[in-house]
C-alpha cells in the first residue's frame, strides 16, 4: 500500500508484545479514539527492534516511526528495553547524518495498563508528524543533487 | 538592603481604610526585617469578592492590570498582605497560564501581561525568606506568656493548587512565626474555617453564627487572644465582637491582632507604627495577663534556683 | 504459498466502523492469497469450522485472521489450524479491533488501515515457516508467595493435590490481614475460628514447607523449572529449638516495641510471638527494640529460655528452592489516611483506622475486646464511621473502589452495638456497594435492627471540642450540613497494593497497573493467570478482594497449577532463537546480551559457534538484533518477517526513483 495522498501520513510503530502492544489494546478496550495514521508491527520486545528496521522504514517512505516498550525496570525479559534505549538513542543522533529529521523518529515507554497514555502518545506523535508534513520523496532531482554533493565532496 | 528581598507591593483597598493598622504594621515589619516594598504604581482594585462572581475574564483583567503594572519593576515578585487580593491575583495568574484565556484577558488591557512574576502573601515571604529562626534572633521584646489562637481564614491556603503555600487543612506558618516571638500557640482546630466574610453586610446572622463559633472555640482551647492575617476576618471578629456577643448571648472580650502587629511589638517597633490603638477590643487585658504570667515564671525560676 | 484470509465482523464491534467485506475483497488481490472472506465471528464454532473447511478444500498453507488482538485469540486459532492438519505457526493475526475499529470512527480510514494490517500479516506469513515444539521435564513443586487466606488456600489445595508446596511468608506468622479481624461479614462468625484450623492444617501438612519471616530474593528460570532464592530473615531465635512457650515474652524488659499485629494500638515486647494463634508459634526478636542487640546489655531472654533457643548472632540466610510454578498471593496494604488533612492528618488520637478498631473489638486484642478509645481509655458512646477513606477519590490518586469497606463498616457498626448496647453509630457513605450473597441484607440489618444512622455525604472536617470530636459533613439527601459530636471516629481505609509489590513484580517478570496491583492475563477469562507462563495470582495482589473472593482465587490458582502439572512434560514454545551455523562467526555477542544465559558457545568442527538452549530461551530476540551477521534468528520474528511487514508499509525504493 502506498502512503496516502490524502490527509493520512505513513507512520510505523514497533511495539513490544508485553507492555506497549498491550497498552494499545487497553486503549482499544477503553475506546480511546486516536488518529488512524499509525500501523503497528508487533515484536516480542523493544530489544528486538533492530535500528535498521527504523531506518529502512524511514528511507523507504515512512513519514514517522515510533518504537514503544516497557518502562525501564519493567521489561518482561528483564533488560531488553535497556538495549533498545541505547540503540535507539544512538540511532537518533545518527539520523541527521543521513539527512533525516530526528523528529520523525521517537521511542517511548508505555505499560499494558496505560491505555490513556498510549492514546496521548499516538496523538502527540501523529500531530508532530503532521506538522512536519510528508517525508521528502527521493526523486530524480534529489538523486542528482546527492550525486553532485558526493562528487564535490571527493 | 539586600536586593534579594525586593518586592512589588500591592496594598489593597482595605489597607487604606478598615485595616489601615494591618497596612502600617506590615510596612513597618517588612522594613525591620529587610524586605523592601516598592508600591506598584497606580494600582487599582483587584475586583475583590464581587468581580469573579460576575465574569471570570473581567475579574482576571482587574487583577492582571496590577500584575502588568508590576512587570518592568526590578523585583522578585508581587506581594500583598490581604488574602482576598492574593486569591484574586493568583487566580488571575493561574488562569492566564492558559494561552486562550491570557489572550482574552490581555485584549481588555492597555498593556498586555506576560504573567511571569510570582505572587505571594507578605506572610509567605516572611515565613519562607526570613523564617522563624532569623525572626527569633531579631526579637528584642519576647511576648512570652501570651496564649494565642492562630486563625488563618478560609482562603489564605485554599484552593491548594492555586495558592501553593502551607498545608491547606492545617497551616502552620503563622504558628511558627508566633512561637518565634515566644508566644504559646493553642491547638486551635478552626484555623481555616470561614468567618462569614462579606456576609457581614447582607446576612449579618451568618457572621454572628460563624464568627461566634470561632470565638467560642478559641476561648475553649484556652486562648486569650486571636491572631489573623486577613482584614475581613479581623473586622468580623474584632469590630463585630459586640454584635456577636449580643446575638449569641456570649461575653467575649477577645483581642484580635494582626500577626504583623505582634511581630512588630516583639521587634520593639514603635506602637504608633503598628496601629494598636485601632483595635476595637482592647488588647490591654491580654498584655497584662502576659506580663503577669511572665512575672510568675520568673518568680518560679528564682524559687527553683534558690531551692537548689 | 496459498494463504487464506478471514476477516471477522465481531458482530458490530469491527463491522460497525470497518467495511469488512471490502477488506476481504481487497485482500483477495494480495500476492499469495488464495482465498479471502468475511465471517461473523471467526472464533465461534461455525467460524472456526469455516477456517478448517477452507484449509482442507483449498489446500491452504497458511491462515491470516483479521479480528481482535492476538493477545486474546491467537492460541484459539492456532489450535484451529492444528485441527485442520496445518502447523500452528503458519498463522498470523491482524488486530483490526483493538487497534482499528475501537479507536477510530472514520470508516474509510479504518477500512484502509485494516487492509494495511491484513497485508502486513500476509507478507509476514509468506516469510514464516512451520515450527515444532520440544518437550521438557518439569519440576512438580509449587511456590506460594504470601501466607494470607488466599495463599493458605492455594497452598492447601496444591498440597492436597499431591504437590510439594513451598509457602513463603514475610512476617513471622501466616494468617495475613484476616488473622487481625475480629469477626467476618455477613455471617458475623469469628475470624480466627474459621482461619485458625486452616493455619494449623498448613503447619501439619506433610507436603507443605513453610518459610515464615522470609522473602523471595531472586527468581531464575522458566515455567516448569524455576530456581527461587529465599531469604530467611534473622529472627535471633533458633526456631528448631523454640517451643513457643512464651516465657521470654513475659520477662522481656523492652515493653515498648511496636506492635505491628495490633496495628500499633498498644505495644508489645521486643521478643514476641506475633499473636497467640500464630503459625509457626515461634518467638522472634525485633532488632529495633532489643536492648541486647542495640546496647549489648540485658540478655534476659537467653537466660530464661528453657531450650536455649536465643541466638543474638543469627544472620539472614539464603536458601534455594527449585519449583515448577509460582502462585503470588501477596495481598494488600491499607491506605495511609494521614494524607487527608480534613480528618486531622493523624493529629487526633481518637481518629483510628478500621483495622485498629478491629483490634479493639477483638477479644484477643490489646484491650481484651473492650472498646476503649485511645486518648483516655473511655468507652465511646457515639461512634462515627467515615467510608471511602482512600477509595473513589481522584484527588489523592485512588480512583478505584476498594470493594469491601461498605461491608466491614456495617459489620463494625453491628459489633459496636453488640459490645455497647447504649452506643449510637453513624456512617458517612458515598454509595453502598453490597453486591454479594446476603450482603445487602446485612447492610439492611445494620440500619434497621441495629439502628445505625447512615448519612449519605462526605465529611469536610473534624475538630476537637470538649473532649469529643465534632464531625462535620454534608447530608446530601437532606441537602443540609450535619455536625455530630463523636467520642470515636473510625476511618474505613481503603486497600492499596502491598508495599514492595512492584519490586516483586520485577523479579517475577509480571506486569502491574498504575496502582501496583498485578495484571491478570485477561480481566474476564484468565483472572488468575499472568502473562508469564507458570506464574499465577490469588487474592488481593490483583485488586482489592474480600475473603470469599480471595479464597476462591486461591483455589482457582491451585487448580491452574494442578492442570499445568497434570502432564509430566511441557511443550516448549518453539518461537525461540535459532543459529544459522554457516553464518555464525563465533563472536559471542549474543551470549553476552542474552538475559537468560540461554546461549552457549560450542565447538563446531574446530570453530567456535553459538548455540541456543531451546528450553531456556524465552524468545525476546535481543540476540537477533545484536548479531552482526544476522546469523541468529528469533523464529516467527525473523528479520525477514519483520522487514516484510515494513515493506508493505514503506514501498518507496531507490530503484523506482531512478526510473
Amino acid at each position: 500500500m502506498s502512503a496516502d495522498s490524502g490527509k493520512e501520513l505513513r507512520i510505523v510503530g514497533f511495539l513490544c508484545n508485553w507492555c506497549s502492544y498491550g497498552g494499545a489494546d487497553t486503549a482499544g478496550v477503553g475506546r480511546f479514539q486516536q488518529p488512524t495514521d499509525l500501523r503497528i508491527i508487533r515484536v516480542p520486545c523493544s530489544g528486538r527492534v533492530d535500528p535498521l528496521f527504523v531506518l529502512k522504514s524511514l528511507v523507504n517512505g515512512a513519514d514517522g516511526v515510533l518504537v514503544s516498550g516497557c518502562h525501564p525496570r519493567d521489561c518482561h525479559y528483564s533488560e531488553g528495553n535497556y538495549y533498545a534505549r541505547r540503540r535507539l538513542e544512538v540511532l537518533k543522533r545518527f539520523l541527521p547524518v543521513l539527512g533525516i529529521d530526528t523528529r520523525r523518529f521517537e521511542y517511548t515507554w508505555v505499560s499494558a495498563s496505560e491505555g490513556q497514555k498510549w492514546k496521548t502518545v499516538v496523538e502527540k506523535f501523529t500531530e508532530g508528524i503532521h506538522e512536519l508534513g510528508p517525508a521528502p520523496v527521493i526523486d530524480a532531482t534529489m538523486i542528482a543533487k546527492a550525486q553532485i554533493l558526493a562528487a564535490t565532496a571527493l | 538592603m539586600s536586593s534579594s528581598l525586593s518586592y512589588a507591593y500591592y496594598p489593597g483597598c482595605s489597607g487604606q481604610g478598615t485595616s489601615i493598622e494591618y497596612e502600617q504594621s506590615s510596612q513597618a515589619v517588612c522594613k525591620a526585617l529587610g524586605i523592601t516594598l516598592q508600591e506598584i504604581p497606580d494600582w487599582s482594585c483587584c475586583g475583590s469578592t464581587p468581580a469573579h462572581t460576575v465574569d471570570h475574564t473581567l475579574s482576571a483583567a482587574l487583577s492582571a492590570r496590577n500584575l502588568g503594572q508590576a512587570e518592568g519593576m526590578i523585583v522578585n515578585g508581587v506581594i500583598t498582605p490581604c488574602p482576598s487580593c492574593l486569591t484574586n491575583l493568583k487566580t488571575a495568574s493561574h488562569r492566564m497560564k492558559d494561552e486562550t484565556f491570557r489572550a482574552k484577558t490581555n485584549a481588555l488591557l492597555e498593556k498586555p501581561v506576560n504573567n511571569t512574576l510570582p505572587i505571594m502573601s507578605v506572610l509567605q515571604v516572611i515565613y519562607e525568606q526570613v523564617g522563624p529562626e532569623k525572626l527569633k534572633e531579631k526579637v528584642v521584646r519576647p511576648l512570652t506568656g501570651m496564649k494565642l489562637a492562630p486563625y488563618y481564614g478560609c482562603i489564605m491556603n485554599r484552593p491548594p493548587d492555586v495558592m501553593d503555600f502551607d498545608d491547606c487543612e492545617n497551616p502552620i506558618a503563622m504558628d511558627r512565626l508566633m512561637e518565634a516571638l515566644g508566644i504559646e500557640i493553642t491547638p486551635f482546630p478552626l484555623k481555616v474555617e470561614c468567618c462569614g466574610a462579606s456576609y457581614g453586610v447582607a446576612r449579618k446572622d451568618i457572621v454572628m453564627h460563624l464568627s461566634g463559633k470561632l470565638l467560642d472555640a478559641a476561648e475553649d482551647c484556652g486562648a486569650e487572644a486571636m491572631v489573623t492575617a486577613c482584614p475581613l476576618c479581623q473586622m468580623n471578629l474584632d469590630l463585630r465582637q459586640g454584635q456577636i456577643n449580643s446575638a449569641n448571648k456570649t461575653n467575649h472580650a477577645m483581642p484580635i491582632f494582626y500577626y504583623t502587629q505582634l511581630i512588630g511589638m516583639a521587634l520593639g517597633l514603635d506602637e504608633a507604627d503598628l496601629g494598636m490603638k485601632k483595635l476595637c477590643v482592647d488588647p490591654g487585658k491580654a498584655f497584662r495577663k502576659m506580663e503577669a504570667r511572665k512575672a510568675e515564671a520568673l518568680e518560679e525560676s528564682v524559687v527553683r534556683r534558690s531551692g537548689n | 504459498m496459498k494463504i487464506g484470509v478471514f476477516v471477522c465482523h465481531c458482530g458490530s464491534n469491527i463491522a460497525g466502523t470497518v467495511d469488512v467485506v471490502k477488506v476481504a475483497e481487497e485482500a483477495r488481490k494480495l500476492p499469495d492469497v488464495a482465498f479471502a472472506s468475511d465471517t461473523m465471528y471467526a472464533c465461534s464454532e461455525p467460524g472456526q469450522d469455516g477456517i478448517i473447511n477452507a484449509i482442507k478444500d483449498l489446500d491452504l498453507d497458511g491462515v491470516v485472521v483479521a479480528s481482535c488482538t492476538p493477545r486474546m485469540h491467537e492460541p484459539t486459532f492456532r489450535k484451529t489450524l492444528e485441527r485442520a492438519g496445518l502447523n500452528r505457526y503458519m498463522f498470523e493475526m491482524a488486530n483490526i479491533r483493538e487497534h482499528v475499529s475501537w479507536v477510530g470512527k472514520d470508516k474509510e480510514a479504518n477500512t484502509k488501515k485494516a487492509l494495511d494490517l491484513v497485508a502486513m500479516a500476509v507478507a509476514k506469513l509468506t516469510q514464516g515457516k512451520a515450527l515444532i515444539s520440544k518437550k521438557f521435564d518439569i519440576n512438580k513443586r509449587v511456590l506460594v508467595i504470601g501466607g494470607g487466606v488466599a495463599g493458605i488456600q492455594a497452598a492447601l489445595d496444591c498440597a492436597d493435590g499431591g504437590l510439594d508446596v513451598i509457602l513463603v511468608e514475610k512476617t513471622t506468622s501466616i494468617g495475613g490481614k484476616m488473622s487481625k479481624l475480629d469477626k467476618t461479614f455477613p455471617t458475623v462468625d469469628c475470624s480466627s475460628c474459621i482461619l485458625g484450623p486452616k493455619m494449623v492444617d498448613v503447619a501439619q501438612h506433610p507436603n507443605i514447607t513453610l518459610y515464615a519471616a522470609s522473602e523471595v530474593e531472586k527468581i531464575d528460570g522458566y515455567v516448569g523449572n524455576y530456581q527461587v532464592a529465599i531469604t530467611k530473615k534473622a529472627t535471633y531465635v533458633d526456631w528448631d529449638a523454640c517451643t513457643g512457650c512464651g516465657l521470654c515474652m513475659e520477662k522481656c524488659p523492652s515493653k515498648k516495641s511496636t506492635d505491628y499485629f495490633n496495628e500499633e494500638v498498644g505495644t508489645t515486647t521486643a521478643i514476641n510471638i506475633l499473636f497467640p494463634q500464630a503459625i509457626p508459634k515461634k518467638a522472634s526478636i525485633d532488632a529495633d527494640f532489643c536492648i541486647k542487640l542495640i546496647k549489648d546489655k540485658c540478655g534476659i531472654c537467653a537466660k530464661v529460655c528453657p531450650t536455649n533457643a536465643i541466638q543474638y548472632d543469627q544472620q539472614d540466610e539464603i536458601v534455594t528452592e527449585p519449583v515448577g510454578a509460582i502462585i503470588v498471593a501477596t495481598g494488600y496494604d491499607l491506605f495511609d489516611y494521614t494524607k487527608y488533612g480534613e480528618y486531622g492528618g493523624g493529629r487526633y488520637p481518637d481518629v483510628i483506622t478500621s483495622m485498629q478498631y478491629e483490634r479493639l473489638l477483638s477479644a484477643s486484642g490489646p484491650t481484651g475486646g473492650h472498646v476503649k478509645r485511645p486518648s483516655d481509655g473511655k468507652e465511646p458512646k457515639t461512634i462515627v464511621f467515615i467510608q471511602c477513606v482512600g477509595s473513589r477519590d481522584k484527588s489523592i490518586g485512588r480512583p478505584y473502589c476498594s470493594g469491601f469497606c461498605c461491608m466491614y463498616t456495617a459489620k463494625q457498626a453491628i459489633l459496636t452495638k453488640d459490645h455497647m448496647p447504649d452506643s449510637q453509630s453513624y456512617v458517612f457513605y458515598m454509595d453502598i456497594r453490597a453486591p454479594g450473597k446476603l450482603y445487602d441484607e446485612f447492610i439492611r440489618r445494620a440500619m434497621e435492627e441495629y439502628g445505625t444512622q447512615y448519612v449519605r455525604g462526605r465529611v469536610s472536617m473534624l475538630y476537637p471540642k470538649n473532649g469529643s470530636l465534632v464531625v462535620r459533613g454534608a447530608d446530601t439527601l437532606l441537602g443540609k450540613q450535619v455536625e455530630i459530636e463523636a467520642d470515636l471516629v473510625v476511618l474505613a481505609v481503603g486497600a492499596e497494593s502491598a508495599v514492595g509489590a512492584s519490586k516483586l513484580a520485577e523479579k517475577l517478570r509480571i506486569s502491574y497497573d498504575n496502582y501496583g496491583f498485578y495484571m491478570e492475563s485477561h480481566p474476564k477469562l484468565r483472572p488468575v493467570e499472568t502473562n508469564t507462563a507458570g506464574v499465577f495470582l490469588a487474592g488481593s495482589c490483583q485488586g482489592p478482594k474480600d475473603i470469599p473472593q480471595s479464597v476462591g482465587q486461591g483455589s482457582a490458582a491451585a487448580a491452574k497449577v494442578l492442570v499445568l502439572f497434570s502432564k509430566d512434560q511441557l511443550e516448549s514454545d518453539p518461537q525461540v532463537s535459532v543459529v544459522d551455523i554457516k553464518r555464525c562467526v563465533g563472536c559471542g555477542k549474543c551470549i553476552e546480551t542474552c538475559p537468560f544465559g540461554a546461549i552457549e558457545e560450542i565447538d563446531f568442527r574446530g570453530m567456535t559457534k553459538s548455540n541456543v538452549i531451546e528450553t531456556i530461551c524465552q524468545g525476546c530476540g535481543i540476540c537477533t538484533s545484536t548479531c552482526p551477521q544476522g546469523a541468529i534468528q528469533l523464529q516467527n520474528f525473523t528479520d525477514n518477517q519483520i522487514l516484510a511487514e515494513v515493506n508493505v508499509l514503506c514501498q518507496q525504493t531507490l530503484e523506482k526513483s531512478f526510473e
